[in-house]
This record gives C-alpha cells, structure tokens and sequence, in this order.
C-alpha cells in the first residue's frame, strides 16, 4: 500500500480500518541467500538496501524482540556528518545524503528534519579544532560554518553568555544537521524491505551459528536452524556476545548510554546544540519534549540502564549553557547498550570464519550511521568488497597501527 | 466567584481564605486545598484542552498520576509549565493560567483538529507531508512544530536555587500511606534509621481521602497520630511533599523533595532539593492507582476516577458535581455512592458492569447492575451519560472505577518484570526487585486496609530482624478490611463514539485497533506509534485498560501481552533540581593558581584552562588590545625577563630505591642514569603507541624525582603511573603523590634571569655550579624552601623556582620586586604560548592524542635500548609509514598574511579537496620576535620538505594562505640562548 | 552503584574512575617473539562478557588504590572486590 494524503483520506472516510500491516509476519524459511542478524536500524537498512539496491531479495533479518527494540529506537536521533577525518568524513557525509532523499526513497515520513546542529567551544584550542574540523567537513563537500559567540548571542539568545563558568568562545554549525524521528526509521525500513520481498522475522534469536572448516553455513535459532551462504551480524551492543558464538573476539565493550526527554513544551530550541565543555547535547522533538544526553556511564553494562552521577551530570552540562531548561522537567530517563569500540570508529568488514560478516563498534553514534552503514554492508554482502566510503572500518586496523581515533583518547571504550 | 461546591467536612483550613486566579478569574480557596481541589470548589470544570485534538478536559484524578488538569503556574520567570493542578498546594496569589489552545479556553480555534480526526489516526503522519520535498521543512513541520508541547518555557533563566543532599538510613519506606506508616512505626520503635518519604504534603495517602476507621477513630486522625510519633522519634525522618523518583543499583534512591513550591515566596531558600538515599533496605509502600474504564466521550470534564471523587468529598470538603453518576466494575464505586450520600450530594445513577446483585442500598440512587455507559454529553461538561438502551441519566459527574493497579514503577527500575494477577485484575511486582527492596500494601497487591496495616508491621518486622534489630511488641491494631470484589472490565464494546484511553495524548480504542491492524503488536510498537504512554502522566491510568484491549484483540491474555518498560523518574524531574548548584560560574569548582591575588591586584585578564584561571595577559595602562600586552610580554621577556605562574603544570613527587626503573617503564626515553642535581626531558606514549604526555623530571636524590607533567593531563598521568605502580609492576619500591597543589612555581625567563634568580636564592646560580638542566633544593631569602630547576619552555636563559604555595602569592611579588631593576614583567599564557611557538615546542594543540613520537619530531626519544609503556604497539607499520605526517614550522610567503590554526594544507596545484589533504595547521601565533604570522602544524613527510611552498587553506575561516615549511624552531634553533 | 572498598568500605562508585578489563594487569613480555601479537590482544581485545566481570576501578577521589571488582554486567551485582596491586603479585607480576 503506498502511503500518501490520498489515502489517509480513503482511508478517514471508510473508519481507518483498511489499513494493512507494515511488514508481514512470515515464519522462517529453510534457508536464505542472506540472513541478516539483528532487527535494528542497521540490519534493516542493510535488508533494504541490498533489495533496493543490489536485487538481493531472497533474504531474512532475525530478531530477537521486536524490531527497532534496540538503540534505534532509544537515542537522541541526532543526525550529522562532522567528522573530521579521513575515514569517516566520507561515511558520514554519504550517510547525511541518504537521510536527505530517504523519506521519498521509501515512502515513509521520518520527520526527517535539518534544524541544525551546533557544537558550541569554549577555548582557543578548541576553537583551533573545531576550525580544522569544519575545513575538513568542507574539504569533503560537507557544509560547515564557524560562529562568533556574537553570532551566537543573535541567534540563541538563551544561552549563558554572561554568567557561565567556561565562557562561549563560538560554535560549529552544521545546517544539514538534525534530527529524526527514530522509531520511524526502523518501522520504514522495514517496510521498504518487507515489500521487496525480504523476510522480518520478530522473536526469533540466534541460539549459534553453523561452522564447519571455517565457514559458517547458517544460525540456530528460538525458531529452528535457517541456512545461508551468508551471515551478516548487526547487533550493536549484543556484539560481543552474539561474536562469542562464532568463538570471536572483539575490540569492543559494552557500556551504556542514557538518554532523557522532557514534559512536551511549546517550541523553544531551533536545532541540535552540544555543550563543549561538559556532556551534554539537546533537541527538541517535533512532539515538544526536549531530548539530551551525555556522557556514557563508563563501565561495562548489558543492563540498559544507568544510575545517577551520570543523570546529574548531565542536567549540570544542560543548566551550564541554558538556564532557561530548570523548569522543564524530566519525564524519562533509558539507557541503552553500546557497542563501544577501541577507536571509537566502527567496524563493517568480513570475518576470518567464511560467509560470516561483521557490522558493529557504532559506540554511541550509530543512528546517524543507519542509512550509509545499511547501504556500505550491503555493498560489502553483495560484492564481497567493502564500499568505497567504508575500506577503513576494517577488523584488522588496530593490527595494522592504522587508527580512526576522532577523540584522541586511546583504546579506552569509555573515554570515546 | 463564590466557592459553590464546596461542602462540609475535609482536611482544610477553612478560618483562612486563598485568593488565587485562573485564567485570571479570582478565585477563593483554603489552606490544605490543591488547585484542583480550589478549582472543583469554585465550579471549574473546564480547566485544559488535550494535546493532539484540543478536547475540553478536566480534572481527572486527585493526585500526581493526572492526565489532563496542567496548568501554567506563575508568571515571568518562575513560570512553570505543565504543572499538575491535583498536586499544587495552594497559595495565596497563586495564577494559573490553562494551556494548549488557541483564543480562550473556551472557544479553542484548534478544536477544529477534532473534525479532522478521521484523517488524523495513530501514526497518520508517518504517512504523508512527504511531497512535494521542500515542503516538510518549510510548511508541514513548523505547522506540527506550532501544535506540539503543551506549556511554555519563559526563556528567561530559572531565577530558584535547588540544593543536594545525601542521606544514609536502615529502611527507607516509600510511600506513607497506612502500610507505610505502620511499617515505620514498626521499624522505627526498633531502633533501625528509618526515612519515610510520600509525594503529598499531608502524611496518611488514602487514609486522608476515605472514610475508613483505624483504631475505632478516623483514618486520618490515625495517620495523623502516627505522624506525631514518627516524628518524635530521633531514629526517623518524615520526609513529606518527597517523591522518590527513582531506584538505582545496590540501594541508592533519588528523591526530590518540594520545599517552597507551596509558599508564594520562596524568600531564597532552595526551591527543591534532590536527595541522594543510601537505604541498606527499603519498603515500597506506594499504593495503587484507579484506572478508568473506556467508553463514548468518556473523556468530558466532569467524568472523575471514583477514588478521586471520594478526595474531593472527603479530603478536601469540595463536591465534584451536583449529581453524579457511578460507573464501575467493583466494590469501590459503590463505596463512593454511600460517602457522596453521606456528604448529601445526590447520586442519579449507579451503573454496575457487573451481572449480580447489588452489594449496598443507596438510597433515592438508580441502580443498574450488568449497565453500560455507552456515550455521554456535554460540551465543556458532562450533563447527562447515556446507556446501553439509549436512556440518557443526568449527572454533571460521573465517577469511574475500573479498579486499581499497583504503583510497581520502582520495582521494575532495575528491569525487573511485574507479573499478573487475575484475582484483582492487575500487575503486581515480580520477584526480582531492586537490592535490599520489598514491597508491601497495595503497591503489592494488597488492597484492602486491615490486610495492608498487617502487610507493612509484619514486612517491617521482618526486615528489622535482619538487620539486627528487635521488633518491638506493639499490638496490632483494629481495622476492617473494605468489600473488594471486581470483575475485571475494560472497554464497552457497544460504544460508537471515540473511547478515550490516554486521555492527554489522546489515544482512543479505535487507534489500538488500528495499529494491531498495522502491524504495531508488541506493546512497545502499540506505544511508539499510537504515542499510548508517552505523554507527561506517562499512562498511569492508560496503559493497563489500553494493554488490556490490545490483548483483547491479539486474542492473548494480557500477560502473554505485557507491559511495556516503567523507568525513571516515577514522576517528573525538573532539570533545575538534578543539577543543583553546579550552574552558571558554579558548574565546576575554580582552581586559583597561588599568586592569583597578585595577579588580580596587577591587571591580569585571566583565563580558563581546565579548572584553573590563569592569568592570560596584564595589561597596561594605553594598550590598546590583548595584542599589545601580548607583544610587549615577549619582546620584555626576550629582552630582559619575564616572569610567569607556571603552578597548574602537574608536579608528582616519585620516592623509592626503584623510582628510576619505575620512569624507565613510563617514560620513552633513559632515566636511570640521570644524575642526581639534574633535570631530563620525558615523553610518555600510551600503550597503544601515541604520543600521551610529556614534561621534566628532575632528580632531587638518589631515590627522589619530581615530575612534571602538562596542565590538561596532570591528573590523567598520575592516574597512569599509579595504574603501572599497582598493577603492572607491583614489585617495584617506589611511592608518588601528587604536589601539584603543594608548590606554587614561577618561570623566571630572560637573559636578566640570572641575575634576578641570584637576588632570591641562596644557593650558586652561575652557568658553571648551575648549568642547564640543573636542579637543586634550596632555600629563597635564607628561609623559604625552595627547589630550582634550569630549565626553559621559552628558549631564553630560564629558571623554574617553586616554593610552598603558601608563599606562592607573596613570591610572585617578590620576584617582581627583585626584578624591577631589570624592568621585569610578568607574562600569561598567551605570551607563554607565543614564545613556545617560536620554539617550536609541542603543546595540547600537537600531543592531541592523535600523534606519535615520530609525527612529533620526537622519535629520537624512543630509546631502543629498553621497553617502555607504548613502545612495542608504536612499532606497527602504518605508524612507521614513510609518508606519515611531521610536525614542522609553517611562515606565510607574504608575510604580511595572518595563518589560521586548523587550516588544511594542500601541495601547490593540487586541487582544494580531502583525497589531497597534506596535513593541518595546528598552532599559530603573530612573532613579535620575528614581526610575523608563525605557525606550527603537521604536513606528510614535513621533515623532508624544507622550503617548500604549500597552500594552508581554511574555507571555514580566513581563506588561503601560501606558506613556506620551515623548521618548528624558529626562534634560537641552536639553543644558545637557554644554555647561556 | 556502591563499591565495598577492601580498606575503605563502602564507597559511591562516584568516587572512582573506571578502567575495564582486569585483564589489562596482564601487560605481555614486550621481548617475547610475538610481543606486536601479543600486545595487541592485551590493548584490543575484549572478553566483554554478558554476565561476570572482573574489571578496574580507581579510588581517584579517594586513597588511589586500584581495585579489582568483580561485578555483573547484567545485573551490576558486585560480589568481590580485592585491591588490584595484591592480585598483580598473585598473578605472578613483579618488576
């Protein structure tokens, strides 16, 4: 069924009630050319794609809940391409462009909106990095902008120019920065997949996988045995245990991550606006609520939840620049599991286990990634060769001394 | 107005009038009175319009768990949004204004989105605004932007303080209603710490709102006897108007008390505080909420849970209607009809979903057991219900009870799963609960009041017993146990009229059929696209008649559905209160260097570095700009001596027989034969072979160093080194502490250093007893100790003195005092950052966590005679590729160009993209020296392309510049003048 | 969370700074043949388990002891915690 102002009219006037299911709830098959592990925003981008894309239908995405359960359906639906190098500037930005023709491309409203996104600095040698960084960002025909803290003070007049500890030196925009409506990017996906043929199958986890000689030939599942020449993993935070299956280990940890959104509030902030000297980033939804977070909790957690130093820390970061916020109030508060990496750079590559393919290591900033990250796996699944726009997240890199560290900090998960 | 429903009886102060306003209408109230209860006495009924179809509503509850009665409360910059009228304690000048609608509350132009319902279904805009592209952002978004939210932000900064605090107890008891207050009568006459907390400002929970009896007197005058001596109790704090919001792992409780949220005034006294509660143990005692039952128009201010009218009549002395009708599909409705009896207010109907006889007789009242209401009336208040036969009742209220659900919420913070009860209709807690948490009363099914009483003395007992405590004997006490008997019902089919479910989002039934036809089962998909839940009461009514129909119409049972995940906080938090104090120039602690008084009186700017203020420049009287003074630090300093606070850089002092061997594994390059009175350059990677840190050690003894590492890592480094003294190498003999706060020091630079450093120690500073990189412990003016280290960042003739910090402050005008001969200045860190440009010393901008040793110019300090923290991991090729980038000096072609720090360079006809990026621009300065723009930055195989003319491009900021790679030093490159 | 601190009791966990893996202790023979291999695993590679981990804490904000938590992943239950310097010399480490 294809969605548009018409139909909602048809639809209206008939009692809503001929409206189909968005995806089907097929029961698994024997055996898939792909079978894709993980029903999140990846693994169902990478479903669409390769059906979209590379004519590859006859395909399975497994998941163990419900799809869009994971970190795609809890995050701060910021996206942005302002990655300063090498290896990911291109990812990120090709990423931004799919995000700019996706609702179109599968007829689904994501609310796909480039309010902006500002990275605030509060010194000189933040400024000098921020400057390198947007040179970068345009060098790779992304869009950037430097902003004076007068700049500032005319367009975000809410901010604490005057009273704040770390005074606001400028910031980094980037315009076609925003946000999404997340849920709804697994939801389109998903559907886009569906009606080209792939098969969503809900409640379905992989138990093993088959390996023999070192190729892996299929999964054990909840729901019996599938086969499959090829088997893409793409299970963010589940990684490393889905990973300890095939008896791989990775460079990843699982930390976690909270987020929080306010009581819904009539609109007060234009776009996305970081904080550069605490933890702290906002948007507000098209529902109202303010949506932040921070920093991760720093330590390794499956538990999807975080505690309270971390909380506070945050409300700090947000009062810090806007003490306009102290009466908004808190509604909710998740947290939820991240494939943090050793570079805090990702990983889409093949493993030394034949047939067997890795997509992981999005640390925090997966969401952004959904589209490029489904497309470039996709294009790694369908020629054996990883895409242009991703050679370097490669599994062999720390081997190799070649880094993709933005941050500077090392391999320590917590600190990217 | 005139309070005309307000009748006899309640909990308030009636000697005392209120004078309040709504929508600016002055209204009346008492002491004791919410604003919702003050609002039903003055008539109000209408008092908001829901979120998505702008709906007349009102008041739906008598507590936090609200849906529709928000309000704005207060004005200009205290103005809060979305604020609960059922929990506002009233003040007088209390203004409250209603929110969500277009011209008056009454007349909502946006009610019109109510005609367009067909087309507005759950998730409708997933489906369209889509073409043409452009207009989502320029039309459609900003038309939905303008109808989300439903309060206001003022804009202006939140003028109350909110405070923090820690508090250690026993047991922590959740909840004061009957069970919590009896557990913490048990607990406490034990003698364990006890803390009682409840989100009302009047203890007793539903004691207060019923007409029950303990003891053979009033509920409420039980709660409130038990307050008395709770209160009396040194071992327990009562901790009114404090919700606990949250539990969180091994026993920690967030809770945000209210302390003047009820005044007009909070006169300056914090306006809340978040407490952090250490509980060994803790007792959920937070009872149970009423939940409606959904039927056509059920959504009409007038229709009221059943228990929340009994608040009204009994709590607060207020009548909700004049006639009221009861639904219900248990007990309590009929529990309701004989209070309202009781109290005199007629009772047209009550409607029983249930097919058996009436429990009670209520007199002149219309019974009708085995009744639906299927549709009710009233455009901005409910006038009449309609039955199943099309019979229409009057009633201006209608009390609803679809019986009640446990407040599981914090037992399932830490992502435990309540399970279901078919007995009560309900969710009770599971069995895996928060550490050291039980629950008791209500809260875990227990509904009834003798039962509840029992449930919290004996869950209390048991847990005082374990922690060593003895039970007192108290007997217990007298109560009876209400009628509780319910036949679980949700939803009447027969109604052809939208049912409402929640209420403030607007989700009816219609929207759950549709999305289960769509697809959207799991009950996490019916929440995120029906937006079931997701509103500010976060479905506390809702969810459960919603989670109900959906299994209704999956053909499951309503476990096999499930709920969807509670999490924190129980009720809203405001931002403002999380982060307490730490806002504005309080949001982190200021470190002050020693001579910072110094600095101040002498006109020194001061900048953040970290948490420290340094002074950046001082300037003098006719300098025009930060770059006069700038120019003349350096052009003085070079001249004839500077003198700058150099204490923030960390300074650790190492001791033991293994202290060399110890720096031999941190550092790269050789310490153990560093003699003592000497001081070596270091550099630190990390282990995975990046450059990390880098500084001096200067070796004070045999077995004594003192390091000192960059201001930004000093904390970072310390970390490391007592990481690879405990755990890597824990054999070694060797102790550090960190002195960084302990000596205030001073780098005292010029070719007039000496002679300025030899007026202030005791000890030789000749070039022959003290050469470069010599260091001694002495003492300054005969009496101050003192250590003195040759050593030099700006490439002059330099010392580094320091001294206790407690004569930090007196030492710098000291120095400056020795010096005036000299024409001595003191310069900051712009200055110091100029002269280690002109260096051409690696500074944060180049030991970004991003460069090794070799990119630094530095591989020479990687000795390969011994290993050290990072050397194996800096050994792997694509760090040691030939091409790989080099820290060198950059100087514009025209020297008149000014060079731009984060500028790309990019080879000579090459064209402006990232494939043909060389390298960027790290550090730049303007020379005095040199009388142009220098810069430092990293281009591939720097080291090899002397003289060579790049492109520094910087389309963000400034432009192209062409600049000449030169060496990084460019001042002094012979280093003559340090060793001088 | 609340760390039993061996000397010190129990402590906020807000009083400490988290490393990872207790297996960072393990700091291989930089001579040893395979010392790029064998340096690599021990910087990158992670057991990361769902489930028991014994894992790194510093008592920054407190005595500086480094302290080897045992602690659930799933659960964030701690049940052992022992200062990290007596585990190093129990795993042979030394000079």
């Amino acid at each position: 069924m294809r969605y548009s102002a018409l139909q909602i009219l048809k639809q209206g006037l008939t009692g809503n009630k001929g409206w189909k299911p968005v995806w089907r709830e097929p029961e698994p098959k024997p055996a898939y050319d792909i079978i894709i592990i993980g029903g999140g925003g990846h693994g169902l981008a990478t479903a669409y794609y390769l059906a979209r894309e590379f004519g590859m239908t006859n395909i399975a995405v497994l998941e163990k809940g419900w799809i869009g359960s994971g970190n795609v359906g809890r995050n701060t639906t910021i996206i942005r391409s302002n990655y300063m190098l090498p290896g990911n500037q291109p990812f990120y930005e090709q990423s931004l462009k799919l995000w700019e023709g996706l609702e179109q491309d599968f007829n689904y409203n994501a609310m796909i909106s480039q309010r902006s996104i500002l990275n605030l600095f509060h010194s000189d040698p933040q400024r000098d990095a921020f400057v390198r960084r947007a040179n970068a960002m345009i060098l790779s025909g992304a869009d950037a902008e430097l902003a004076t803290a007068d700049d500032l003070r005319r367009e975000l007049p809410f901010l604490d120019f005057d009273n704040a500890r770390f005074p606001i030196k400028g910031g980094l925009f980037q315009r076609r920065g925003g946000t999404v409506r997340h849920d709804a990017v697994a939801w389109g996906f998903a559907r886009g997949a569906d009606m080209r043929g792939v098969d969503i199958i809900q409640n379905c986890e992989v138990t093993g996988f088959e390996i023999n000689n070192g190729v892996c030939s299929g999964v054990k599942t909840t729901r019996g045995p599938i086969r499959a020449s090829k088997i893409a993993v793409c299970v963010a935070g589940s990684s490393g245990r889905v990973m300890a299956q095939a008896g791989m280990r990775l460079p990843i940890e699982t930390h976690v991550l909270q987020a929080f959104v306010t009581e819904g509030l009539k609109p007060v902030l234009p776009g996305v606006i970081t904080f550069g000297a605490g933890h702290f980033y906002v948007s507000q939804s098209d529902k109202g609520g303010l949506v932040f977070g921070g920093d991760i909790d720093g330590y390794n957690s499956y538990a999807q939840r975080g505690n309270l130093p971390v909380v506070e820390d945050v409300a700090e970061g947000g009062m810090a620049i806007m003490p306009m916020i102290g009466r908004a109030r808190l509604l909710r508060s998740w947290g939820g599991v991240m494939d943090m990496s050793m570079d805090g750079s990702p990983f889409i590559d093949k493993t030394d286990i034949d047939g067997l393919y890795f997509n992981g290591g999005w640390c925090y900033g997966g969401f952004k990634a959904t589209p490029a990250s489904g497309f470039c796996y996709a294009h790694l699944l369908a020629h054996d060769r990883p895409h242009p726009n991703a050679t370097e997240f490669r599994l062999d890199r720390f081997k190799r001394g070649h880094i993709i560290d933005e941050k500077g900090v090392g391999a320590q998960p917590n600190l990217h | 107005m005139t309070q005309s429903n307000r009748i006899k009886g309640g909990l308030i102060d009636r000697s005392q009038q209120l004078g309040f306003t709504f929508n600016g209408k002055p209204m009346q109230g008492h002491p004791g009175d919410t604003l919702a209860s003050a609002l039903l006495a003055n008539g109000q009924r209408l008092v908001g319009r829901s979120f998505k179809y702008h709906r007349p509503r009102g008041i739906f509850t008598a507590g936090s768990e609200e849906p529709n009665a928000l309000v704005q409360l207060r004005t200009g910059a205290h103005q809060e949004p979305n604020t609960r009228a059922t929990t506002s304690e009233l003040f007088d000048g209390l203004t409250a204004i209603s929110q969500n609608h277009r011209g008056p509350l009454e007349f909502d132009l946006m009610a019109v989105t109510g005609l367009l319902s067909p087309f507005l279904s759950a998730g409708f805009y997933y489906k369209t605004f889509m073409w043409p592209k452009a207009f989502w952002e320029k039309i459609y978004e900003p038309v939905i932007r303008m109808s989300a939210g439903l309060g206001s932000l003022s804009k202006l900064d939140d003028p109350d303080i909110y405070d923090k605090g820690f508090l250690h107890c026993d047991i922590l008891i959740i909840g004061a209603g009957p069970t919590g207050l009896e557990a913490a009568l048990t607990a406490g006459r034990s003698g364990a710490r006890v803390i009682i907390a409840d989100e009302d400002f009047v203890i007793g929970g539903r004691l207060n709102a019923e007409t029950c009896e303990i003891a053979d007197g009033p509920g409420a005058d039980w709660a409130r006897h038990a307050t008395t001596e709770l209160a009396s109790m040194d071992n327990v704090r009562v901790m009114p108007r404090t919700t606990v919001y949250g539990a969180y792992d091994h026993g920690v409780y967030g809770a945000l008390e209210r302390c003047t949220d009820h005044l007009g005034d909070s006169s300056g006294k914090p306006r809340q505080v978040l407490w952090r509660i250490y509980a060994k143990r803790s007792i959920l005692c937070a009872g149970a909420t009423e939940r409606p039952i959904a039927f056509g128009n059920n959504d009409r201010p007038g229709v009221m849970l059943a228990g929340a009218v009994r608040t009204y009549v009994n709590r607060f002395g207020v009548a909700p209607g004049r006639t009221v009708a009861i639904f219900t599909n248990n007990d309590d409705g009929w529990r309701t009809a004989s209070d309202l009896a009781a109290k005199g207010v007629d009772i047209s109907a009550i409607i029983d979903s249930r097919n058996q006889d009436a429990p009670t007789q209520i007199a002149d009242a219309r019974v009708v057991m085995g009744g639906r209401v299927v549709d009710t009336s009233g455009r901005k208040g409910l006038t009449s219900v309609t039955l199943a036969n099309g019979e229409k009742v009057t009633a201006d209220c209608l009390a609803v009870s679809g019986g009640w659900s446990p407040n599981v919420h914090l037992t399932c913070h830490q992502r435990g799963r309540p399970i279901w009860r078919d007995d009560i209709a309900a969710f009770v807690p599971g069995a895996d609960l928060p550490d050291g948490m039980i629950v008791a009363g209500a809260a875990n099914g227990t509904l009834t009041l003798a039962a509840g009483l029992a449930d919290g003395r004996d869950k209390a007992t048991e847990l005082v017993k374990g922690l060593g405590f003895t039970a007192s004997k108290t007997p217990a006490i007298v109560a009876q146990d209400e009628p509780a008997d319910l036949s679980a019902f949700w939803h009447v089919a027969a109604s052809r009229k939208p049912a409402w479910l929640d209420l403030q989002n607007d989700v009816t039934v219609k929207d759950i059929k549709q999305a289960h036809a769509e697809g959207f089962r799991s009950v996490e998909h019916l929440k995120r696209y029906t937006t079931l839940g997701m509103a500010t009461d976060q479905g506390k009514t809702a969810n459960i008649p919603a989670l109900a129909i959906m299994a209704d119409i999956s053909g499951k049972t309503i476990p096999e559905t499930g709920t969807t995940i509670f999490r924190p906080p129980y009720t809203p938090v405001p931002i403002g209160a999380l982060a307490g104090r730490a806002r504005g120039s309080g949001f982190r602690p200021v470190r002050h260097t020693p001579s910072h008084k110094w600095a101040e009186a002498n006109g020194a700017t001061f900048v953040e570095t970290g948490n420290w203020l340094r002074a950046q420049w001082y300037a003098r009287d006719g300098e025009k700009g930060w770059r006069d003074s700038v120019d003349r630090e350096v052009t003085m300093t070079r001249a004839s001596v500077g003198i700058c606070d150099v204490t923030t850089l960390g300074k650790i002092d190492i001791q033991g027989r293994d202290a060399a061997e110890f720096l031999n594994h941190i550092y790269t390059n050789a310490f153990l034969k560093l003699p003592v009175g000497k001081v070596r350059y270091g550099l630190m990677l990390r282990e995975d072979g990046v450059a990390y840190d880098d500084g001096t050690t200067a070796r004070l003894g045999e077995n004594h160093f003192v390091m000192t590492t960059t201001t930004a890592n000093a904390v970072l480094v310390f970390r490391r080194m007592e990481f690879a003294r405990q755990c890597l190498w824990p054999g070694l003999d060797v102790h550090m502490i960190s002195v960084t706060d302990g000596w205030a020091q001073f780098a005292v630079a010029g070719p007039n250093a000496r002679k300025l450093i030899q007026k202030v120690v005791d000890c030789d500073v000749s070039n022959d007893a003290f050469p470069f990189m010599a260091c001694a412990q002495t003492t300054a003016f005969n009496t101050t100790p003192a250590r003195l280290f040759r050593i030099s960042f700006s490439g002059e003739l330099a010392y580094e003195i320091a001294v206790p910090a407690r004569y930090g402050n007196a030492m710098m005008g000291a120095l400056m005092q020795a010096g005036k001969e000299f024409d001595a200045v003191p310069y900051g860190t712009e200055a110091l950052g100029v002269m280690r440009i002109e260096k051409g010393h690696a500074a944060g901008n180049e030991l970004n966590g991003q460069t090794t040793a070799t990119n630094l110019g530095l591989g020479g300090f990687v000795s390969a005679k011994k290993d050290c923290i990072g050397k194996v991991l800096s050994q792997r090729p694509e760090m040691m590729r030939d091409d790989a980038i080099r820290l060198v000096g950059f100087k514009p072609v025209d020297h008149s160009k000014q060079l731009i720090a984060g500028a790309h360079f990019i080879t000579r006809g090459d064209a402006a993209n990232m494939a043909n990026d060389q390298g960027w621009m790290s550090s730049v300065t303007y020379s005095p020296t040199l009388g142009h723009s220098i810069g430092l930055g990293f281009i591939k195989r720097g080291h090899e392309r002397m003289g060579e003319v790049v492109t520094a491009t910087s389309p963000a900021r400034g432009g192209d510049v062409q600049v000449e790679i030169t060496s990084p030093h460019f001042y002094d490159p012979e280093g003559g003048r340090q060793r001088g | 969370m609340i760390i039993n601190h061996p000397l010190l009791g129990p402590r906020d966990a807000s009083e400490f700074v988290y490393l990872g893996d207790a297996s960072l202790i393990n700091r291989p023979d930089p001579d040893a043949q395979n010392a790029a291999e064998l340096f690599h695993t021990y910087s990158y590679e992670r057991a990361n388990p769902a489930g028991e981990h014994r894992e790194l804490w510093y008592h920054e904000q407190g005595d500086r002891s480094w302290l080897v938590v045992t602690r659930n992943t799933l659960t964030h239950a701690i049940t052992e915690v022992e200062m990290a310097r007596d585990v190093a010399l129990k795993q042979g480490r030394d000079r």
